[in-house]
């Protein structure tokens, strides 16, 4: 492993290229066990399991990626998020992680509300949609935004369910879901001000209604 | 790599039918060198019509053993790490106990009189071979078709004596589909006046009865577009149809091979009895659900069907899957893309190979 260890300070450094990844690396409690949903290739579940101790599974749809994860060991069931949430029993683990995909989900609003169930807390980071990146784009050009987080023209895009730092925080309070820690990021750097202006990507660790503060 | 062939017999083996059978043998082959404090042994557990000679050019025939593809050095099942062993089934003809075995008590062959045997018997016996190696913990067990379903039972049978399980292009239970082509199978042989009751030791054995059941199964084994690619309408030997009833197609000419080419390494009394063991097999009977069943499996699970499959298909292994992580089980699946059939994990090994790979040297690390 040549990555190193996330740092606390306003400068995120990337983890495996990442900064949500920095920062998620940070969050996950040694020992711990996680369950990341659209795994991809494992990567970060492989970080987690060297570095933290953790146990680790994975959830990835596509058969080339699920292969590549667990030929280097990491424990990843090919299917999807939904079908996948619906089977493990509840609080199976200690985190379930959602790295950028709540905006790819067919139905985002039940994904949170199961990854509370199977996790004593969730971790969700996704792009900002409400960027000031996203936003000039959009009143720039009149058609749909693309930027660097949105690379996509709107009819190749993965990206089903746009959200915003604001929409997220809405939707936690309808589902009764008490925020623990927010994280906002804009390339390397942490954004306190305005960070519904300001994030390109915003990181979450929520815990569902029936969980207590010592999880 | 070092290979080692052998036959163990013991005392006697107590059957599910509550029958006994005194004495019983086992044959078995082993790859690689069992390491000092015993952790790294694998247990390699073959289909329906495989033995014990699983790697390796065997001396006796000169041919690769069936999973040679996937067990040596660098292999998937690298045996510069790891001590494979493989050993015939109870019930086989290539060196285990069998129908064809003479009986002590009678100084004849089985045949029928051969108690009707499950595959939990076979993993008994495969378990006190295990006993006899001295092996407390195998790291891994793993086989195809029939040899995942030998996996699966080892993994609730004998929760505390394996690591990991790599049941590929298996099942919990054999469907009526698969209870329906073995019949046909059984059917043939016992058709044939060759299999006179299962008493034909020493005389003419059923061998058309047994070769056309081989053809059924060889038909059952590959996929529409493997056949497609493989033979299409093309012509064996000739421009223009025979208008007769020899081979015309190539398909045909296939099928009678491979059927004759059985006869010569099966015995047809072993068809029967292990056939039905298949059928007999359902890891939930008297066990409740599929999740239930598996509740005293503690082993780590890499599981691997085929798209092309439909002898054992993905919704089948997708199922075992799903009650392994209702019970919140260490488990890693995924469907592969091949398009042999159910002969792709025989055949179409390379990413089979970095799959098994991957997961046996993170499942050893563990237990390091």
């Amino acid at each position: 492993m040549t990555a190193q260890a996330p740092k606390k300070q306003a400068f995120v450094r990337e983890l495996l290229g990442r900064s949500d990844y920095a920062i998620i690396g940070e969050i996950v409690e040694p020992g711990s066990r996680v369950l990341d949903l659209g795994c991809g290739e494992g990567e970060l579940l492989e970080w987690l399991a060297a570095n933290k101790g953790v146990e680790a599974r994975g959830v990835e749809k596509s058969s080339a990626r699920a292969q590549r994860a667990i030929a280097r060991g990491v424990s990843v069931f090919q299917g999807d998020i939904d079908e996948a949430l619906a089977d493990y029993p509840d609080q199976a683990f200690d985190y379930a992680i959602l790295s950028q995909t709540l905006q790819e989900t067919v139905y985002p609003r039940k994904v949170l509300h199961e990854m509370v169930r199977v996790g004593r807390r969730a971790i969700v980071a996704f792009p900002n949609f409400a960027h000031w990146a996203v936003r000039a784009s959009f009143l720039r050009s009149g058609r749909a935004p693309n930027t660097k987080a949105f690379p996509y023209s709107w009819y190749e895009s993965p990206n089903i369910h746009f959200l915003t730092v604001q929409d997220f925080e809405e939707l936690a309070a309808l589902e009764g879901l008490t925020v623990e820690r927010r994280f906002f990021l804009s390339g390397h750097r942490k954004v306190k001000m305005l960070p519904n202006l300001r994030a390109e990507v915003a990181v979450y660790l929520v815990r569902g209604p029936g969980v207590g503060d010592r999880g | 790599m070092i290979v080692e062939a052998g036959t163990v017999s013991f005392d006697s083996i107590s059957l599910d039918n509550g029958a006994t059978l005194a004495p019983v043998e086992v044959a078995y082959e082993t790859y690689g060198k069992l390491n000092a404090s015993k952790s790294n042994a694998i247990l390699v557990l073959h289909a329906f019509s495989g033995d014990a000679h699983a790697a390796g050019i065997s001396h006796e025939t000169g041919k690769p053993g069936w999973w040679d593809n996937m067990i040596g050095p660098g292999k998937g099942f690298d045996t510069n790490r790891y001590f494979v062993i493989c050993t015939n089934v109870l019930g086989g003809c290539r060196g285990t106990t069998g129908p064809a075995s003479i009986n002590p008590a009678t100084g004849c062959p089985y045949g029928m009189s051969f108690p009707v045997i499950t595959i939990g018997d076979m993993v008994r016996l495969q378990k006190m071979l295990v006993d006899w190696f001295g092996i407390p913990r195998l790291l891994s067990v793993s086989g195809g078709s029939m040899g995942g379903m030998q996996a699966l039972e080892w993994a609730v049978a004998y929760p505390d004596r394996v690591v990991s399980a790599i049941p590929i292009a298996a099942t919990t239970r054999h469907s009526a589909q698969q209870i329906a082509f073995n019949e046909v199978g059984r059917q043939a042989i016992m058709a044939d006046p060759d299999w006179n009751e299962g008493n034909y030791y020493g005389k003419q054995p059923p061998a058309r009865g047994l070769a056309v059941a081989r053809m059924v199964g060889h038909i059952t084994y590959m996929s529409d577009e493997s056949m497609r690619e493989k033979f299409g309408r093309r012509l064996r030997g000739k421009e223009n149809f025979g208008f007769g009833f020899d081979v015309d197609f190539e398909v045909e000419s296939y099928l009678r091979y491979r059927g004759s080419q059985f006869v010569n390494r099966f015995d047809a009394n072993s068809y029967l009895y292990i056939t039905k063991a298949m059928d007999y097999f359902d890891l939930t009977s008297g066990r409740g659900s599929v999740a239930d069943a598996l509740k005293p499996a503690e082993a780590r699970f890499l599981v691997i069907s085929f798209s092309s499959d439909w002898l054992y298909p993905s919704y089948q292994s997708q199922e075992m899957v799903r009650a392994l992580r209702r019970r919140n089980c260490d488990v890693a699946y995924v469907e592969l893309q091949a398009n042999c059939g159910h002969d792709s994990f025989l055949v179409d090994v390379a990413e089979q190979a970095e799959l098994v790979r991957g997961f046996l040297a993170s499942t050893f690390e563990k237990v390091q």
